[in-house]
């Protein structure tokens, strides 16, 4: 590592600060937690206790039938449940599905399912591709407004050979069919574009200008909270100029929804 | 007066009749109520609590800082720090978005030459940004001693974003792997070794750079 001034041992100092902040503010949450614990009791034979939230996370304590746990947090789909003895495991969810609750009613822990992603309200995805012959990354959310019909807030990033750009969109997209696992859907949107010529080939200079676009693509739920897109769009780009610029745009990424 | 005798008689004994079976009746009645009635007749002190996994605290998220090193293909080593954010999606898959920043060194023309200088000093700064997809191929436990056990994993991470360096802005391609150590279920560490490639032509000819990276960082979840 190189040697470094004061303004190093400054940001080094922040940092730590900051650190030992966030760590206070995660001890107090934890805390919290601990009051808040549901308790379930077991309906099976028994139940597993893995060290870790996955299955590759071996199994170190068995809890018999008729003992009460409680349920201290989750990880996807893993709970840390803490037995009377004051044991900590994680179990996963379709074994908690087979506990009840003190009443004695069946737990419900919903896995996330297909039913979930016709019932999303928020998806979130990167796509890349080609915009007008250059590179494009794109960060987007969606939220479900209904089945059909969701809006959608974009920002690109466009890597061009003559110039570099940044987009930022808001859409309106239409899906006829929620009810399919590979579904079509429609876009029309309106946004601005930000173009940063390369000065070393090109004179010009920076230009914010605004661009319109229809669309239409693909979504294909994989499985659990996964699906992939691909999408293409057909912009114009309003500029001062009289001549405005139709850009062709191919995407492809993957999303998750929540 | 025989007569009236026997009906008084009679309807005394049909009124004690009367009597005797109607508490019996209304007994039966009240049974029958306390059968149907939802409203049990001892209501116990307790607090009924449905399970809802809203009230469950779900930590999926994690946010942490990393420090190390990075090399600029042609530009030397150099200190690279920067933040990382992660969304686990599911026990196996995660996204992920990091910024870093660091400072390109002399390329090896510079040092030989004497004086000559391909960038200025603020060309110098590196800043990129990348979002990225996780896998945990080799989710297990680490050891420490005799008494200490670790959980762990091993990722492979890849993505797409920017870098930004020499006022330009370079479409970047980012694949690497990691070791994830979980001090506790919600602090862990983090050793990551990653290429971020991207096409350059700073040097003359458009070519496709390789520029490796290896850092250590400290994570929360969330």
């Amino acid at each position: 590592m190189h040697a470094c001034g004061g303004a190093c041992e400054r940001f080094r100092f922040s940092l730590l600060m900051l650190a030992l902040l966030l760590l206070q503010g995660l001890l107090d949450r934890q805390v919290l937690a601990d009051e808040q614990a549901l308790e379930v009791v077991i309906a099976e034979p028994y139940l597993e206790l893995h060290t870790g939230p996955g299955r590759a996370y071996p199994v170190f304590y068995v809890i018999d039938r008729g003992k009460a746990i409680s349920v201290l947090k989750r990880r996807t789909d893993w709970f840390m449940v803490r037995t009377e003895k004051g044991k900590e495991g994680w179990v996963k969810r379709a074994e908690m599905q087979l506990t009840l609750t003190p009443e004695g009613e069946q737990t419900r822990f919903a896995e996330a399912n297909f039913g979930d992603y016709s019932k999303r309200r928020w998806e979130a995805g990167v796509l890349a591709g080609d915009f007008k012959g250059g590179d494009v990354v794109t960060a987007y959310a969606d939220y479900a407004m209904t089945a059909n019909l969701s809006a959608e807030l974009s920002i690109s990033q466009v890597f061009g050979n003559y110039s570099d750009a940044i987009t930022g969109s808001i859409s309106l997209l239409a899906q006829p069919f929620p009810e399919w696992r590979i579904a079509p859907f429609f876009l029309l949107g309106s946004g601005l574009i930000y173009t940063d010529p390369n000065v070393t080939l090109v004179d010009e200079s920076d230009r914010t200008e605004q661009l319109a676009s229809v669309g239409a693509g693909l979504r294909c739920y994989l499985t659990r909270r996964f699906l992939l897109r691909a999408e293409y769009k057909y912009s114009v780009i309003f500029q001062d100029t009289n001549d405005n610029q139709e850009i062709n745009e191919w995407k492809a990424g993957f999303a998750f929804f929540f | 007066m025989e007569s009236r005798l026997r009906i008084f008689l009679l309807r005394s004994m049909g009124a004690l009749a009367f009597m005797t079976l109607l508490p019996g009746c209304s007994w039966l009645h009240v049974e029958d109520e306390g059968y149907n009635e939802t409203t049990p007749v001892i209501s116990p002190d307790l607090e009924r609590r449905t399970i809802s996994e809203s009230d469950i605290d779900s930590e999926d998220f994690e946010v942490g800082a990393f420090v190390g090193v990075m090399s600029i293909e042609d530009f030397g080593s150099n200190v690279v720090f920067g933040a990382r954010g992660a969304y686990h999606i599911t026990e196996d898959f995660f996204a992920e978005a990091a910024i870093g920043r660091t400072k390109a060194g002399d390329t090896s023309y510079e040092t030989l030459s004497g004086g000559a200088q391909v960038l200025t000093d603020s060309q110098r700064k590196l800043t990129y940004y990348n979002l990225s997809l996780g896998y945990n191929i080799l989710p297990g436990e680490a050891f420490i001693g005799k008494g200490h056990a670790f959980n762990s994993a091993l990722y492979l991470v890849a993505g797409v974003g920017n870098t930004e360096f020499a006022n330009d802005s370079h479409f970047t391609v980012n694949a690497g792997a990691g070791y994830r150590f979980l001090v506790n279920d919600w602090v862990a560490l983090h050793l990551d070794f990653r290429d971020y490639i991207f096409k350059s032509d700073l040097l003359g000819s458009n070519k496709t750079t390789n520029n490796l990276e290896a850092t250590a960082s400290v994570s929360f979840f969330f």
